[in-house]
């Protein structure tokens, strides 16, 4: 059974991205441009040689604010969030009691006792409910923001430089992961120098009626530099080569922290939070699987998620993203593989459509940003 | 959008009768429109025998793979070797260009869409 167009939720960006001919896709309930008329290779080009512009609206915000809020977020990530300075940003994850994961997420520092947590669209429900069934017991306030608000990424070389015509917020001095507020086209945003691409550039948030507003400035202030739309198509091919996670592939419910290779956002001397007892204990014991990336090795052997890996015909693990990689010129993946198997230049086995191929485990990231 | 010298299946894939028992064989407009990016076509060797419906091979685009099915019988008589270099044509000239195989029939054209069922087909699946 399929979904029609009319079901699925729609960004404010939506008309927008129709004006543009994408090509629309149900992405976790969200009608979603999964490329525009430029194509995936061409969209991934821009992000790494010019910059691309993302509409990631369909993401979740939460806010949390009160004197509690400090406690309640540590209680819920494994990250060190007293650390945050205000004004700073950083990875974490939501964990269950067990170590896997309920989703990942970025903590922005907005004040001593506020913090705006930015979830995965398709977990954005099971996030909120997750830290309002959390809540009771700390002074603080829990609020879904994700309706009222619009997300815009720019991400590229010329980032910065395409959008500091549009703000007189400075943008050169903010960090990578940092944020500052400031107009951007007249409206007033949330601008944080963070990204899913391996590039530099900003993550725009503004209130959902703004959002066409902002992303029809930055096309226009980017368009004679390169700038072009970009949709979630190369969203993937760009994160897979960098090798950041995505929810449902190398992480989940079912995979804990330690062996996703997430063991830097764990910080277990901060104190207690959901889920440190069981990566305790994993730290104690080997794990038996792990995350590597691999490259197969003949052209026509492409990889695809959830393939499984093989060892004399039986499954021992499986490929969780894979792709012809537009960068690097060759097929690359992501796979949890036995331990003892997880070694740069070993070779693995993958079932490509009942065919055993073979694969050589190689260095990640596959592609490292020039800073 | 969809020649009218063509036949094709509902699968995507479509045939050009050369008149002397040889055909050509690609995929239409709207697959490599589906598909996106192509990067690769795994295509048989020539000699090889398919019967209607065979999977001969597959397309793969940057985010997914699709299998190509025979839309006739026949045995191989070429395939595009320059789509090795330039997979690109699949998307940018799906009935010149982006050729897949040239058979010779070795059975008949039955259960094959004209134009105008195919475009049937194809708006039905649009919407």
């Amino acid at each position: 059974m399929s979904t029609t167009a009319s079901e699925l939720m729609k960004t404010p960006l939506n008309a927008a991205h129709r004006a543009l001919n994408a090509k629309m896709v149900d992405f976790g309930g969200w009608d979603m441009p999964v490329q525009y008329p430029a194509g995936i290779l061409a969209e991934h080009e821009a992000v790494r040689t010019k910059a691309g512009l993302f509409d990631v609206s369909h993401m979740g915000e939460v806010r949390v604010k009160g004197p509690g809020a400090l406690a309640l977020v540590e209680h819920l990530t494994p990250n060190a969030v007293s650390k945050l300075a205000i004004g700073q940003v950083h990875y974490t994850a939501f964990l269950y009691e067990n170590g896997t994961f309920v989703d990942d997420l970025l903590v922005y520092r907005e004040g001593e006792e506020e913090f705006l947590l930015v979830v995965n669209a398709g977990n954005s429900d099971k996030d909120f409910a997750w830290v309002q069934h959390h809540a009771p017991g700390y002074d603080c306030t829990v609020v879904n923001e994700s309706p009222a608000t619009g997300q815009i990424a720019l991400q590229g070389p010329l980032s910065l430089s395409i959008l500091q015509p549009l703000t007189k917020t400075p943008l050169e001095p903010i960090g990578y992961y940092f944020f500052t507020h400031g107009e951007v086209a007249g409206v007033q945003c949330l601008i944080s120098r963070t990204g899913y691409t391996g590039e530099d550039g900003f993550e725009l948030y503004c209130p959902a009626g703004d959002a066409e507003k902002v992303w029809n400035a930055v096309m226009a202030a980017g368009t004679p530099k390169g700038l072009i739309p970009a949709g979630l198509g190369c969203r993937n091919t760009l994160r897979l080569e960098c090798k950041m996670a995505l929810y449902g592939h190398e992480i989940d419910d079912s995979i804990h922290a330690l062996e996703a290779g997430l063991g830097w956002i764990v910080k277990l001397d901060k104190g207690d939070f959901i889920g440190r007892d069981a990566l305790v204990a994993a730290k104690a014991a080997p794990a038996p699987r792990k995350l590597v990336g691999f490259k197969t090795l003949e052209k026509r052997d492409i990889a695809r998620d959830h393939m499984p890996v093989v060892r004399d015909g039986k499954p021992i693990g499986f490929v969780t993203s894979a792709a012809p990689s537009p960068t690097c010129g060759i097929n690359l993946g992501l796979a949890y593989v036995p331990t003892e198997l997880a070694k740069v230049g070993g070779r693995i086995s993958i079932e490509i459509r009942g065919r055993a191929v073979d694969a050589e485990i190689i260095p990640t990231p596959f592609y490292k940003w020039q800073k | 959008m969809f020649p009218a010298d063509l036949k094709y299946t509902k699968d995507h894939e479509w045939l050009k009768p050369a008149g002397d028992g040889t055909a050509l064989i690609g995929i239409t407009q709207y697959a490599q429109d589906a598909l996106g990016d192509v990067v690769f076509v795994d295509l048989p060797e020539v000699g090889e025998a398919f019967g209607q419906g065979e999977e001969f091979g597959t397309v793969e685009s940057v985010k997914t793979v699709s299998e190509l099915n025979m839309p006739a019988a026949g045995e191989v008589l070429e395939v595009n070797g320059s789509l090795g270099d330039h997979p690109e044509a699949v998307n940018e000239d799906p009935y010149g260009k982006g050729w897949m195989v040239k058979i010779k029939l070795t059975g008949d054209l039955a259960g094959l869409l004209d134009t105008k069922a195919y475009e049937a087909l194809v708006s039905a699946e649009s919407h």
